[in-house]
């Protein structure tokens, strides 16, 4: 397939302040949507630039071609300016414009239209109203519906990451979440201990995640509204790899309390903790299926790791990847249809994220110009994949779709980047 | 159950007192290594100034093997490669000799492969490594292993001979 190569084309994060992640789309797709989101009609000094952070989003998920405001031959403000024929012109498909106005205490109402240029009409409305710090939601509240509107896929712009910061010398660590697009970014605890493996809850309020502390790695649960912290697992040995049940009520973890590390799953509420998995080798790395029923885990049992699916009640285990020397750390993706895993195809071959249709048994590897990934995570509306990477020797974010035809970098002013967990949808 | 808590409580406060008694715990090991040469190239001091020797510190120094306290791994492995045998036979030895010795056991991965894995790959090393000294005839209570993953590298760097010095497990003594 032709690819449109967007290389190095950076797309700066709209806010002036000091966002830490820039993108950069390295690939997109020839069939992308083209689009214009016309500059909004706004009151004298807007504190963020809402079409702009729209633009970013449509561009970002690489299904939109999104046409630059200077392109275009007018700036239409409302439905009475907007003239099709000039649209079709410029070979657009899709416009949208908006106007926001500035209600009593502090409220900002935002409206937008969405038009279809070859049918000449409207074909989605809708009027959003916040405050000025809920701006930037309302902006990507703006990018899901678009989204969806134009590709029948939900839209998870208004979805939230969660990853690791580390200075060079990796004596400080922080949790951060942001925004999907790494605006906003908020640090949730930093540590002189190295941080790794965050974990959302499934209603996006909780976030689990290892500690590796002098005496070993322990196991937290962090409200992310007080920022209250709360030891999971202490066990001698490891207490690593949270993973929440699809219902937020249990976790699934690592412990080699008993001598090897197996896969264990504990009520938070009852504290009743369950044994999984048995088996001398490595076992490790669990991740929930959404029947609840079923955890996907990697085991080294084989003689190098691969991944495998444990019926929880009755201990049945399956292997699920045959194919390549080393498939760890799989996350599931379109309601289990897909995995997402590091994948090495034989020794000493690179570590590329790859998928594997659970359906058809094909593994596709998704990555090729950034070494070392790891960490895959799917975004909610199963689309996108958020991994780490080394690139120009740092540790950086990076996305790639789960079909393998988008791809993005998120590179870090400062430091390493590293165990980005992309969150639930929050509306 | 109740001995097996009453042996733990000992065994923690001989380890909080090698910890005091020392004023340190990881650097242990380099700093009796710097200060045997130190000891090599000073003038005689007066009469005053002689330390008492114990048979422990008679042995440590005859034995160079035992300032040896990291052994290296090859990639995606945990058995302990032939060259270190010497290195853990001496320190196994040593802990039989020394039954108030107490050792940690650090198991180290490189950055290849993912975060979860290495850290249990870790622990595979440190075990393997607990498991060749108990044979060797070292007490299970003198020893304690910990994963440190791919976290705690001792070289940065991103080719093999970075690599091949993270891939490693460290003998760190906590109590001589």
């Amino acid at each position: 397939m032709m690819k449109r190569i967007l290389s190095t084309l950076l797309l700066l994060v709209c806010l002036p302040v000091k966002a830490e992640l820039t993108i950069e789309i390295t690939q997109g797709i020839a069939s992308s949507i083209p689009i214009s989101v016309v500059p909004f009609k706004t009151p004298a000094a807007m504190p963020e630039d809402i079409e702009g952070i729209v633009r970013n989003d449509l561009e970002r998920s690489g299904h939109f071609a999104v046409l630059s405001p200077d392109d275009m031959l007018s700036h239409p403000k409302s439905e009475e300016d907007l003239y099709f024929r000039d649209w079709r012109l410029l070979k657009q498909d899709y416009v949208v414009i908006g106007s926001i106005s500035q209600l009593p205490e502090g409220l900002y109402q935002v409206r937008y239209q969405l038009f279809d240029i070859f049918n000449e009409r409207e074909i989605l409305v809708q009027t959003l109203k916040g405050t000025e710090a809920q701006l930037r939601d309302i902006a990507h509240r703006v990018s899901d519906a678009v989204y969806e509107q134009l590709t029948g896929i939900r839209g998870a712009f208004s979805s939230k990451l969660a990853y690791v910061t580390t200075n060079p010398k990796r004596t400080k660590f922080n949790l951060v979440i942001s925004d999907s697009d790494g605006a906003r970014e908020k640090v949730v605890l930093t540590s002189k201990y190295s941080i790794f493996s965050p974990a959302w809850s499934p209603d996006g309020k909780r976030l689990a995640y290892v500690m590796l502390e002098d005496t070993g790695s322990k196991v937290y649960i962090q409200e992310l509204a007080t920022g209250k912290k709360t030891l999971v697992s202490a066990n001698k040995g490891i207490n690593s790899a949270p993973s929440f049940s699809p219902d937020g009520n249990k976790l699934a973890l690592t412990l080699s309390k008993d001598g090897n590390p197996e896969i264990y799953v504990v009520d938070l509420t009852t504290r009743h903790w369950l044994r999984v998995t048995n088996h001398y080798a490595i076992d490790t790395e669990p991740n929930w299926m959404p029947d609840g029923e079923h955890i996907i885990f990697t085991s080294g049992r084989s003689g190098s790791p691969q991944i495998y699916r444990v019926n929880i009640e009755s201990g049945y285990i399956e292997r699920l990847t045959f194919d390549g020397h080393y498939n760890a750390r799989a996350r599931l993706a379109q309601d289990g249809r897909f995995l997402v895993l590091v994948h090495q195809s034989k020794k000493g071959a690179p570590f590329h994220i790859a998928s594997l249709d659970l359906l058809r048994g094909l593994l596709q590897i998704l990555t090729s110009d950034t070494y070392l990934d790891e960490s895959p995570s799917v975004s909610p509306n199963g689309v996108m994949v958020m991994y780490a990477a080394k690139h120009k020797k740092r540790s950086i974010l990076a996305a790639v779709s789960v079909d393998g035809d988008i791809k993005l970098l998120f590179p870090s002013k400062s430091g390493d980047v590293r165990e980005p967990a992309w969150g639930p949808y929050l509306n | 159950m109740e001995l097996n808590k009453l042996f733990a409580v000992s065994l923690l406060s001989l380890a909080i007192v090698g910890c005091a008694s020392s004023g340190g715990t990881t650097d242990e090991a380099a700093t009796t290594e710097t200060s045997a040469e130190e000891s090599q190239t000073q003038g005689v001091p007066g009469t005053e100034g002689i330390d008492v020797v114990t048979e422990e510190q008679a042995e440590m120094a005859a034995n160079p093997l035992l300032d040896q306290t990291t052994i290296y791994f090859g990639y995606d492995r945990s058995e302990i490669r032939p060259e270190f045998k010497d290195v853990l036979n001496a320190h196994a030895e040593y802990l039989v000799a020394n039954p108030q010795a107490r050792v940690v056991l650090e198991g180290h991965c490189d950055e290849r492969g993912t975060v979860e894995y290495n850290l249990a790959l870790g622990e595979r090393r440190a075990n393997t490594v607990k498991r060749y000294l108990i044979v060797q005839g070292a007490n299970p209570s003198q020893l304690e292993s910990i994963s440190f993953g791919e976290e705690r590298p001792a070289e940065v760097g991103g080719d093999e001979a970075a690599w091949s010095k993270n891939r490693r497990a460290e003998i760190s003594y906590q109590a001589r």
